[in-house]
């Protein structure tokens, strides 16, 4: 478990990092905290010619309050925002992942913008971005640019960032008032990638749902959001109807991969038993 | 069956050790990061680092290997293939004689012609460092002619199935029939003879350590120097002397520390012993530290069993007869020396052990594969054939109406018919069934458990309790491998020395594997001699200077080597006592030792101490009496002669909770009572019982090495191959009867087995206890995965 050589950049400004990808291409990869990369590396499933660390890149680490959002720079660790006081009050729904998302001492190197910008389609980060409507900021050569989480995930660990381009930043809207969310996944054993995982986002009022999304993970190539499931809660308030309906669209709706976990069937029956728990205490107050 | 009286002087000496939970004399060296591990050693610039090819493929014929490009990569040392290792060294065969039939063919250190299983070592890359190896080993090209894999047991001696060995005319391995009293009678006279068939997972054991050898030979000495990690350092320095024709004080093998075993390190592996021979070749220090991937499909892995149970039971609760028709899948070949066929044969041996029955029939087949070798791992058989056991009787428990305990009670054997035989016909010396089981139930709280998990099941909690006796073989004699042929050690011995400052050194054959085996050793060396254990160094694990012994295997070591140890010590105390009595002119027998001072036997007054005996015995021997010669070391040897092995025994009981939306199961509790005669270190014991029972849970829910029809193991990962982790785990708590060996002054017997010998049959009798219910059919098919138990309640 040796990687196959390649050359080590230190990025100390964007600019650095710019370089090196325009020179090299498609065989160069950005190294952020290394939690899934240098595995890669070491298991010879990738053999990149140069890592351009990011590390020492200023401004790229740290959560920013902007007013409406969130600021969450690609370099925070995991570890800063599972204890940021900003997160745990205007983005609960990413308190309560952040636990979840492997273990402490990958928590401790693991960086918020290596899991959005890795796009694991059965990773928390992704789908909890999605769900709150994130926006992530790409910079380039010639400058940054901002996407919609919604088209950032393109597909199986493919995103929006271009070629010659960087993650720098992901904008978090704040919670709205009237609005809840909750967290809940299903992995057979903690710290695990997990099954199947869901972050709902909605809004309730007088114990009727309003709009939301309810965006699962390990469901399929990206993060997927079930609209039209979400579509049933508008107006109505919970019940073990309500539950069932939506267990049956999301069994229309999701098409969910197999592996050795779990076939198609089970994650579908999963994902309705998910949204029930997820959202029965979100409903009761 | 003998009727033995053990003299347990040991347990009698004033400053006792034994019973008492001393801390581990090596965990500050561990903790400090102090260890000498393989991968520690460093040999200096001239080393060479192995890295192995490993075959893509679960079958396929070597058609050309192209090693020119690999040769000219930077820091290549030299890449060598099977053909050249095989003019150095001899096959083996992994057959023991008295497993009757079992066959094997020779296996090579690297395979000459045809790979029989995905990520067997093929051609072996040594280079500067471990990276440029397996920089190197991706440019070695083999022109493969693809061949179909056997990979399903059920098919394996079908007549159209590819034959992997033609030498060996047909995939059986080895076949065992057996038949005691008249299980067909039994049947006619039982109310309910009831059939289940039980699947257990390949799986395989993850240590933290893995697999390392670092080989140097010297030819100017013709001296093979390797330090390796394995458990028992005598047989490696046989088996490397025997198959590189080179005499056996050729050959030294220094085990330091090691990180974790189970039963993995007891083995011939194949890229070892061919890192052996790349050293001899390139005459050359030669390191292979395996990496977690190769692990994977290396490491022996074990169980996969498919068994037929059936039991014969009346409505009274008499058990009268079990009956199982196992199917094993072994890799290749069958794995040498301890052979593939062991897992099997206990099987067949311990089968219903705890029960009182009369008529018994069993057959055993063992078929080849092309998947990785399978072998033995901790508690070899014994979680097989419990489970099949355990879950029979609790179907024997439903079919009757009986609570699942009283079942029991009714059939376990009395503790007081010892010495008595199984209904197999093995020797049980002294065990303790009814009580253990009384003692669960007791720690447990049985009732008021039961009320519990029924008030829950009322408002949609889905709780189970599970119920499960066991007896393991421990202390074995040279009845397990030794008759067989294999060039085993069944004895172990000790040497102990005073020194010149009054300091015991001690030498023993068994090895430490991070188990404690050093604290043990302590405890029985200070209490036999009469010092305190600070005053004592020891040292394991080195053919050049341990005494030849076994090494630590099939929870031998404490009972084997430790006795071993307490005869060597109560040797040395004596010798000691003559030459104080020969300072003291006093008669050896007024004396004793007793905390590092020799006293007045009678008074226990100080006399003399030992750094003064040291220093005269050694320093001013003049002063001694004409014709007095002290002699400070003595050598003791211990091997268990009227047993073939001391079974122990024990109950242990699972509490959990089923998810039924979700198919997840919650360990709450866990309980293990067992007897494992005299406990020298409780702390220990206990550490024993529960790392045991955690590896029987992997066994139940997590750990399964998932192969496809065509051999590719597909989770050879530590994120996909699922080891159980702490926060999946329940509280384990232990419990002990004590009824010591009458074999031997110590009295212990092994405990290094038994928790994962009941765990999984707890779990597994657990679970179906919550299902039950719900009208789930049992579910018997380990590791139970939310997705078996989701099928099993019809949710998906």
């Amino acid at each position: 478990m040796k990687p196959a050589p390649f050359a080590y950049v230190r990025a100390e400004t964007l600019d650095d990092v710019f370089r090196v990808l325009d020179e090299r291409g498609d065989g160069a990869r950005v190294l952020a905290g290394g939690q899934s990369l240098v595995a890669t590396l070491n298991m010879r499933l990738s053999a990149p010619e140069v890592l351009v660390d990011i590390g020492r890149v200023a401004g790229l680490a740290g959560i920013e309050d902007a007013g409406d959002t969130l600021r969450i720079g690609a370099m925070t660790r995991h570890v800063e925002v599972e204890t940021s006081e900003l997160a745990a009050a205007h983005t609960p729904l990413l308190a309560s992942a952040m636990p979840h998302v492997a273990h402490p001492a990958i928590r401790n190197r693991g960086t918020f913008g290596g899991s959005i910008a890795f796009a694991d389609p059965a990773a928390e980060l992704p789908a909890c971005a999605v769900a709150l409507g994130a926006r992530m900021t790409i910079a380039g050569r010639g400058g940054s640019r901002t996407v919609d989480a919604d088209s950032f995930f393109r597909g199986l660990y493919e995103t929006a960032v271009g070629p010659g381009e960087v993650l720098t930043a992901v904008e978090v809207p704040k919670i709205a008032a009237g609005w809840r969310s909750g967290f809940m996944e299903l992995a057979r054993r903690h710290g695990d990638y997990a099954i199947i995982g869901l972050a709902a986002h909605v809004q309730v009022d007088g114990g009727r749902f309003g709009g939301g999304r309810l965006v699962f993970f390990g469901a399929g190539d990206r993060p997927v959001s079930a609209t039209r499931s979400a579509a049933l809660l508008e107006g109505e308030a919970w019940s073990d109807a309500l539950a069932a309906r939506i267990a049956d669209e999301l069994k229309e709706e999701l098409d969910p991969f197999e592996d050795l976990n779990a076939d198609a069937a089970m994650r579908r029956h999963l994902a309705g038993v998910l949204v029930g728990r997820t959202l029965a205490p979100l409903a009761a107050g | 069956m003998t009727d033995l009286v053990a003299d347990r002087w040991i347990l009698d000496r004033p400053n006792s050790y034994i019973g008492r939970s001393v801390p581990r004399p090596n965990a500050p060296r561990l903790a400090e990061g102090r260890g000498t591990f393989v991968d520690d050693v460093e040999l200096g610039r001239r080393t060479g680092h192995a890295a192995f090819v490993r075959s893509p493929h679960a079958h396929a014929r070597i058609r050309s290997i192209d090693t020119e490009a690999a040769r000219a990569a930077p820091g290549v040392i030299a890449v060598v293939t099977g053909r050249e290792l095989a003019e150095i060294h001899d096959p083996w065969v992994g057959v023991l004689t008295h497993l009757e039939g079992l066959k094997s063919a020779p296996q090579y250190a690297l395979p000459l012609d045809t790979a029989t299983w995905q990520g067997e070592a093929v051609a072996a890359v040594v280079a500067e460092s471990r990276a440029k190896a397996e920089d190197a080993a991706e440019l070695v090209a083999i022109d493969w002619e693809v061949r179909p894999a056997v990979t399903d047991p059920a098919t394996a001696l079908d007549p159209d199935t590819t034959v992997i060995h033609e030498s060996l005319g047909d995939n059986l391995a080895w076949r065992r029939n057996a038949n005691f009293g008249d299980v067909e009678a039994a049947y006619a006279e039982a109310d309910h003879v009831i059939e289940e068939t039980f699947v257990f997972a390949r799986h395989t054991g993850v240590c933290v350590e893995p697999r390392a050898i670092l080989a140097d030979f010297n030819p100017a000495e013709e001296q093979l120097t390797v330090w390796h990690n394995t458990q028992c350092p005598h047989m490696i320095q046989n088996i490397l002397a025997t198959h590189y024709r080179l005499d056996e004080h050729r050959v030294r093998v220094i085990a330091r520390d090691v990180g974790g075993s189970f039963g993995i390190k007891v083995h011939t592996y194949a890229d070892e012993i061919a890192t052996a021979g790349l050293s001899i070749l390139l005459k050359r220090p030669v390191k292979f530290v395996a990496d977690r991937m190769e692990s994977f499909v290396s490491d022996i892995h074990a169980r996969d069993h498919r068994v037929r149970g059936t039991i014969a039971v009346r409505n009274d609760g008499a058990i009268l007869a079990f009956e199982i028709d196992a199917l094993t899948g072994i890799g290749p070949y069958s794995m040498y020396p301890r052979t593939s066929g062991i897992e099997a044969n206990q099987i067949v041996n311990l089968m219903g052990g705890p029960y009182v029955f009369d008529h018994y029939r069993a057959q055993a087949t063992v078929v080849f594969q092309n998947k990785n070798m399978m072998c033995q791992y901790r508690a070899v058989g014994h979680p097989i054939k419990c489970a099949v056991t355990e879950g029979l009787v609790d179907s024997a428990a439903r079919a009757t109406g009986l609570d699942p305990a009283e079942l029991r009670r009714r059939n376990l054997r009395a503790d007081d018919s010892y010495p008595c035989r199984s209904a197999q016909g093995l020797p049980f010396e002294n065990l303790s069934h009814q009580e253990s089981l009384a003692k669960l139930l007791e720690a447990m709280d049985y009732e008021a458990l039961k009320a519990e998990r029924d008030a829950l099941r009322e408002r949609g909690v889905h709780r189970g309790i599970g119920l499960a006796s066991f007896i393991e073989v421990t202390n074995p004699s040279a009845m397990f491998y030794g008759v067989g042929g294999a060039r085993i050690s069944a004895q172990d011995g000790a040497t102990m020395r005073l020194d010149a400052r009054g300091n015991v050194f001690v030498a023993t054959g068994a090895t430490e594997q991070g188990q404690g085996m050093e604290a043990v050793i302590s405890q029985v060396a200070a209490t036999a001699v009469g010092v305190p254990p600070e005053r004592l160094r020891i040292v394991t694990g080195d053919t050049d200077h341990t005494p030849y012994g076994g090494g630590t295997w099939a929870s031998r070591a404490a009972g084997i080597g430790g006795e071993a140890v307490a005869q060597a010590g109560r040797a040395l105390r004596q010798q000691i006592l003559r030459a104080a009595a020969a300072m003291l002119q006093e008669e050896a027998a007024n004396l004793d030792l007793r905390g590092g001072v020799v006293v007045d036997a009678a008074t226990g007054a100080e006399r003399i101490g030992l750094d003064e005996i040291g220093r005269i015995c050694y320093y001013r021997p003049d002063t001694l009496p004409d014709g007095f010669q002290a002699e400070l070391v003595a050598t003791r040897h211990y091997v268990p002669r009227k047993y073939p092995f001391a079974f122990t025994n024990g109950a242990q009981a699972s509490y959990l909770e089923v998810d039924v939306e979700t198919g997840f199961i919650t360990l709450i509790d866990h309980w293990c009572v067992e007897d494992c005669g005299t406990v020298i270190n409780p702390l220990l014991v206990d550490e024993q019982i529960r790392g045991g029972i955690v590896q029987g849970l992997g066994g139940a829910l997590f750990e399964e090495c998932v192969y496809d029809r065509d051999g590719q193991m597909l989770n050879a990962n530590m994120a996909d191959y699922l080891v159980p982790m702490a926060a999946e785990l329940p509280d384990m708590k232990c419990g002990h009867v004590e009824s010591p060996t009458a074999e031997s002054d110590l009295g212990a017997k092994g405990a290094g087995e038994a928790g994962t010998c009941g765990a999984p049959a707890a779990v597994m009798n657990a679970l179906n206890d919550a299902l039950a219910p719900l009208g789930a059919k049992p579910l018997t098919d380990m590791p139970f995965t939310p997705r078996k138990v989701l099928r099993a309640l019809g949710r998906i």
